[in-house]
């Protein structure tokens, strides 16, 4: 399942980049299209935060990596850069497990 | 002025190529083998997609789900390669490796270089493309390796590591009142739906606000 997953992500992945290349601009120029695309990435990347931080299979839990990805948006929030956010995440989540 | 870009591009890739180490790492974490994850990188490229595929899945997500929610996030590249086809100007095979090489950073180095003119464009778009794919590929064999050495992911806090990797690639999308709405009701929709959908279901079910946002709302 797992492989089923990686080869059919990669070839759509490709695909994807092949359209823009290949397809006649106007196909993709309409405004409300473009604002679509423009928001899109931004539903989904708040949309994956909020499952990976509040769910356990079907339940809703605030547990030591919700609080770890509190921290890393305080650590955002200050222009903390990449790498930083995330292992200050992983510390929060690893020290919480450890108490 | 090719040395500057040559130098900008060089510290974009060595930059977002270390996100590769947090790939992955949540990929073995999402228990994918070093083998399926240097695979995923080496052949999807688009990292917010390739967390999306680990992220679905470690949530006990279908396959069905974790390739729908990682191929509606890889849609804004049809748009990057739109802005870069009239620049690049390529055919046959280096259109190829002009399309897998499309991706946020390589875009948006090459739109940086605007008004120095075409060549410099394709430079950064090239440079940037190569140089991110080159550290990409090394830090995810890197992050998937480290993290097989080091057992217990949850131990190590890579639990909380994943959404903050997403959270980090969510903000700099958090420039205009907006986009930020857009990710309040998102995170909102998405967690009330937690307990009904299946796993993976509530994010893809969030590719509806942006829709209603463009297509239903105000002419603007």
């Amino acid at each position: 399942m797992i492989w089923t997953a990686i080869i059919a992500t990669s070839f759509i992945a490709f695909m994807l980049k092949y359209l823009g290349q290949a397809v006649p601009a106007a196909w993709l120029e309409n405004a409300r299209i473009q604002k679509f695309a423009l928001y899109l990435p931004t539903a989904l990347l708040a949309a994956l935060v909020a499952v990976q931080t509040l769910g356990s299979e079907k339940n809703i839990v605030f547990d030591a990596r919700s609080i770890g990805v509190l921290v890393a948006g305080v650590a955002l929030f200050f222009k903390a850069p990449f790498p930083v956010v995330v292992i200050l995440a992983a510390l929060t989540s690893a020290g919480i497990h450890q108490l | 002025m090719s040395r500057a870009i040559l130098r900008d591009s060089l510290s974009v890739a060595l930059t977002v190529g270390v996100y590769g180490i947090a790939f992955g790492a949540a990929a073995v974490e999402a228990d994918l083998s070093v083998l399926q994850a240097c695979v995923l990188s080496l052949l999807a490229f688009t990292g917010a997609s390739q967390f999306a595929v680990v992220g679905v899945l470690g949530a006990g997500g279908s396959a069905l789900s974790a390739v729908t929610a990682a191929s509606l996030l890889g849609i804004r590249n049809s748009f990057y390669g739109l802005r870069m086809a009239p620049i690049l100007q390529v055919r046959g095979a280096k259109r190829i490796a002009a399309a897998q090489l499309t991706i946020d950073e390589s875009t948006a180095v090459s739109v940086a270089q605007e008004d120095k003119g075409l060549s410099e464009m394709r430079l950064g778009f090239w440079a940037t493309g190569i140089g991110v794919y080159i550290f990409w590929n090394l830090f995810t064999l890197l992050g998937a390796l480290g993290a097989t050495a080091l057992g217990d992911p949850a131990a190590w806090g890579l639990d909380a590591a994943v959404p903050a990797a997403f959270l980090g690639l969510l903000w700099p999308r958090l420039i205009s009142k907006s986009a930020r709405i857009v990710a309040l009701i998102s995170i909102f929709l998405c967690t009330l739906l937690i307990p009904f959908a299946p796993a993976g279901v509530p994010v893809i079910a969030c590719a509806l606000i942006p829709f209603v946002f463009a297509f239903v709302g105000g002419r603007k």
